[in-house]
């Protein structure tokens, strides 16, 4: 087809769509995420929707949406602010009006932009004459109407009819992208196999919208985003939810056991339990349990088993847990916690993302119970620390806890696949059949961890249990000095693990006058802040910490090159507070955000500034 | 040459002795709850390294303690989940919970359900006391509505939960009870419950002598015990009584106690019990029946077989392993949606 317009060739673009709950908002975001991925752009994404599966039609408060951002050079968020807006309705006008960049795309379904919409979203104007649109480019679809018409024609029935309005979106942004059309429809083929009626209408509604935009003038000009340069391979566009999964699921093989998740359904981390459940077939087991204690419980008992155990959870299952970790602790299993953290306390933001639940991690239990804390920090990357929390688990016979937040479990990015051949080796410490030698609480000098005998295996009958064991033989013990042993011993297991993780990285200069430090989720924000920083020439560096529990051993060495630490954080300076504790040699700044919503670059530059005025 | 149709023997009560000291109370009904159970395993044709117990919290917890398998002394309430963790990962170990009427009945009362509607094959021996012991006597939900504990000092004012009717209510397929003081009767119940496939219920009736002191003495004391319990047998007629005179039938949809030779009455028209029953109408009834209207019901109330839960689910493994293209992690992780970028 050829086209007589101009084309703008753009290094990245951020689309957002937004609509009612039910307008299909999800589908149509992946399907144009999965479109660029495949013609080589780098991506990321994130879904941002309300709590209740279909909130009053119209309202602010039903809203859904989805942000992608692609690029030619790498992306490593979603984007603050959107170049292009598909508002469905004028709720969605509405909520986003505010993460709009100057001069912006909007295109909206004009047939929902009537009196009875503007009162629902609760504008009191007409927004469409308020003037409130002025500088931005507005394309008035009439998106449902078109979109209702061929479905219709292709022999859908009127509610069959309504759901196809999101193909017309795609099809206007596959025109407004030069995308190939084909792409859009294999999606399609895929997404609905086993229904060639809806197959049919959908194609049909997406070249309507195709065709729709190439026509009218009020696009006149499209983008293009070429194929990301210096990448190569084969990639993958990942969830955070999905990557831990198969991150475990890797651990399983690479340690020759089988993997169990005793788990309960929790937003957001309920898509973890979903995917092991379909994984039968590399002989992983989930066991949905009838509440968390159970969850974590069944998990122990699987680990007693032999099974690499984990259970997943947020922060109020965390909560009830905590228990259950104690035992762990006491008992020394290995076992891996995920906790997908969102907004507390109590139910509180069950859809967004906050960092709040480091303390929790760290130190919501009985008594002295210490455990590894680690953190992912991108969708992709929650393969890898779901990966290195087995493995840490397994071979220090210690539970772990995984922290992930809403915003990498929902978000995506393109992923380059990974060999097993060059993931590391998982060794735990098991115990030959009828070693004589064999006593439950006898210790690997190395590492301190105790060694693992399984039920079945002969020879090696043993009892263990949440009462204090005696130093080696593992008998119940209520002396004193033996407890004093035992909890220091604990204790020293986890902090051993120092010894076998990397040390800390530093994104930017060695030293300089402003350290950014940073922890988990808030990744991709913060290193695209201080990569524009150190390009404005900025005299500014970032450590992003993954291990939380023990610190990378040089951690005290790397604060002490820089003049100010600020340490950002989605919650009210937890990490700031456990480093005063680990390091008070230092002064911590502190730049914390709690709305439920990720932290942006542009308030991340803002604040930094601030800071290096404050040196001048 | 003779064929020998025991079991074999691969371990004896020698087996499982530990040799430390067992700390409960001299005169607890655990000590003979664990003599029996010593008794029993050599005679399931078990091997001694594929038995565990599994426990919670509580004086009957300790268990695991006094005993030489694999153990795992867990969480107050938490033994069922811990044992259904272990038998979704190791279907061949026989896993044993031992637990009592606090542990099960309050604090762990959701995962008690849970276990049985799943038809987990474990064995549950549950220490039924009636009291909480090892917090020196508070009323549990087993204690009689009216009793005077620590914690209900002017009587309590709940009704009292009978584990019977919490297993039948979550579709248990097997539940049968027993007394403290009569081995025989424990051992053939202990027995019955290890070959049942399934989620077995054992309610042992048992006696603290601290804190609820002769709280069974009108269903086991030496001279009530052979009127007031009735011990079921497979195809036999429900009769009892020291006299062997009393029975139960069914009369206008309603259990009856009835005297033999009495109105006309014979030991045909006594019903036969059949713990297979698929209509559960009459293990209902038995688990319920109370002093002084009724003998109270011991032996094996309902044995049935139905689908148990790790064999559905490692059959729903193995068939996903024989149907899938995708054996290892290499190839999930090339399967679906992958894109090649030629940088």
């Amino acid at each position: 087809m050829a086209k007589n317009h101009r084309v703008i060739e753009l290094d990245e673009v951020v689309v957002k769509f937004a609509g009612d709950s039910g307008d299909g908002m999800q589908l149509t975001g992946n399907q144009f995420s999965d479109t660029s991925a495949f013609i080589g752009n780098d991506l990321s994404t994130f879904p941002d929707y309300p709590s209740e599966i279909r909130a009053p039609q119209g309202t602010v408060a039903g809203v859904s949406g989805f942000q992608v951002h692609i690029g030619h050079k790498e992306v490593s968020t979603p984007g603050d602010q959107a170049d292009v807006l598909v508002a469905m309705n004028p709720a969605a006008l509405k909520a986003n009006m505010k993460w709009l960049k100057d001069g912006a795309t909007v295109i909206i379904d004009i047939d929902n932009f009537d009196n009875k919409h503007y009162k629902k979203a609760g504008y009191t104007e007409d927004p469409l004459h308020d003037h409130s649109l002025e500088g931005y480019n507005v394309v008035k679809a009439p998106i449902s109407m078109l979109s209702r018409d061929v479905a219709l024609q292709q022999g859908l029935d009127n509610k069959g009819a309504e759901k196809t309005r999101n193909q017309f979106v795609a099809g206007l942004l596959y025109w407004l992208f030069n995308r190939d059309l084909k792409i859009g429809e294999d999606f399609l083929k895929e997404k609905f196999k086993t229904k060639p009626a809806l197959v049919k209408a959908n194609i049909a509604v997406l070249h309507e919208g195709y065709n729709y935009a190439e026509t009218i003038e009020a696009l006149s000009t499209t983008f293009h985003v070429d194929p990301v340069k210096g990448k190569k391979g084969l990639f993958r566009n990942m969830t955070g939810n999905q990557a831990t999964a198969w991150g475990l699921l890797a651990a399983a093989e690479k340690a020759g056991l089988g993997l169990f998740l005793g788990s309960y359904p929790i937003t957001p981390a309920t898509e973890i339990l979903q995917e092991i459940t379909k994984r039968k077939h590399l002989g992983a087991i989930a066991f949905q349990a009838e509440d968390e204690i159970a969850g974590i419980t069944s998990a122990i008992g699987a680990s007693f088993a032999g099974k690499l155990a984990c259970t997943s959870t947020s922060g109020p299952g965390l909560a009830l847990k905590g228990e259950a970790i104690g035992l762990a602790v006491m008992t020394e299993l290995p076992l891996v916690i995920v906790n997908v953290q969102r907004g507390g306390p109590s139910t509180g933001l069950p859809t967004k993302t906050e960092q709040s639940d480091l303390m929790q991690a760290l130190y919501g239990r009985s008594g002295e119970s210490p455990v590894i804390v680690i953190a992912s920090s991108s969708p992709a990357n929650c393969f890898d620390f779901a990966f290195q929390a087995a493995k840490l688990s397994l071979e220090h016979m210690t539970p772990v806890i995984l922290l992930s937040d809403s915003y990498l479990a929902n978000g995506s990015e393109l992923w380059p696949i990974p060999e097993m051949k060059n993931m590391p080796d998982i060794v735990p410490p098991l115990v030959a059949d009828n070693d004589e030698d064999y006593e439950p609480y006898k210790r690997d000098p190395g590492r301190l961890n105790r060694y693992w005998a399984i039920p079945g295996q002969p020879g090696l009958r043993h009892r263990i249990g949440g009462l204090e064991k005696a130093d080696v033989t593992g008998e119940v013990s209520h002396d004193p000095k033996n407890h004093e042993v035992m909890v220091k011993l604990r204790e020293a297991k986890v902090q051993k693990v120092a010894d076998f993780i990397p040390e800390q990285e530093v994104i930017g200069p060695e030293s300089a006058d402003l350290l950014v430090v940073g922890w988990g989720g808030t990744y991709g924000a913060i290193v695209s802040a201080v990569n524009d920083l150190i390009e404005e020439g900025k005299s500014v560096a970032l450590a992003q910490f993954n291990y939380i529990n023990p610190l990378p051993r040089n951690t005290a060495e790397i604060f002490s090159h820089y003049k100010k630490i600020l340490v950002c954080e989605l919650n009210l300076g937890q990490f700031a507070s456990y480093l005063r504790s680990k390091h008070p040699q230092f002064e911590y700044l502190q730049y914390n955000k709690i709305q439920g919503l990720p932290l942006f670059i542009s308030e991340l530059k803002v604040k930094c500034n601030e800071v290096l005025e404050s040196i001048k | 040459m003779a064929h020998n149709f025991e079991p074999v023997a691969i371990s004896t009560k020698e087996d499982f002795k530990l040799g430390g000291p067992v700390k409960w109370c001299a005169g607890c009904g655990g000590h003979a709850v664990l003599s029996t159970v010593m008794n029993v395993l050599p005679e399931t044709g078990i091997d001694k390294d594929d038995v565990v117990f599994v426990s919670g919290i509580g004086c009957s917890s300790r268990f695991p303690y006094y005993i030489n398998t694999y153990g795992f002394h867990s969480l107050h309430g938490r033994a069922n989940p811990i044992a259904s963790g272990i038998k979704a990962s190791n279907p061949n170990l026989s896993v044993w919970i031992v637990t009592g009427d606090g542990d099960s009945m309050a604090i762990g009362g959701n995962h008690f359900i849970h276990l049985i509607r799943r038809n987990i094959n474990v064995n549950i021996l549950l220490f039924n006391n009636k009291i909480y012991g090892l917090t020196k006597g508070q009323y549990s939900p087993t204690t009689p509505k009216g009793s005077v504990t620590k914690t209900s000092p002017d009587g309590t004012i709940e009704n009292a939960f009978k584990p019977g009717e919490l297993t039948m209510g979550a579709q248990g397929t097997f539940f049968a009870r027993t007394v403290d003081s009569d081995p025989k009767m424990m051992k053939k119940v202990f027995k019955a419950a290890a070959e049942h496939k399934g989620t077995s219920v054992v309610e042992i009736l048992l006696n603290c002598v601290i804190f609820a002191n002769q709280v069974h003495k009108d269903i086991t004391g030496k001279d009530v015990r052979e009127d007031h319990q009735i011990f079921l047998e497979e195809g036999k007629p429900m009769i009892f009584g020291k006299d062997r005179n009393q029975g139960l039938m069914m009369r206008c949809n309603k259990m009856e106690k009835v005297t033999i030779g009495e109105n006309g009455v014979t030991e045909d028209d006594l019903i036969v019990h059949d713990p297979q029953d698929a209509d559960d109408s009459n293990h209902y009834r038995l688990v319920r029946m109370e002093l002084p209207e009724f003998p109270v019901a011991m032996g094996v109330i309902r044995a049935i077989d139905s689908t148990v839960f790790e064999s559905a689910l490692f059959d729903q493994v193995e068939h996903a392993r024989k149907e899938t293209k995708i054996k290892n992690m290499d190839d999930l992780l090339h399967s679906g949606n992958v894109f090649e970028s030629k940088g």
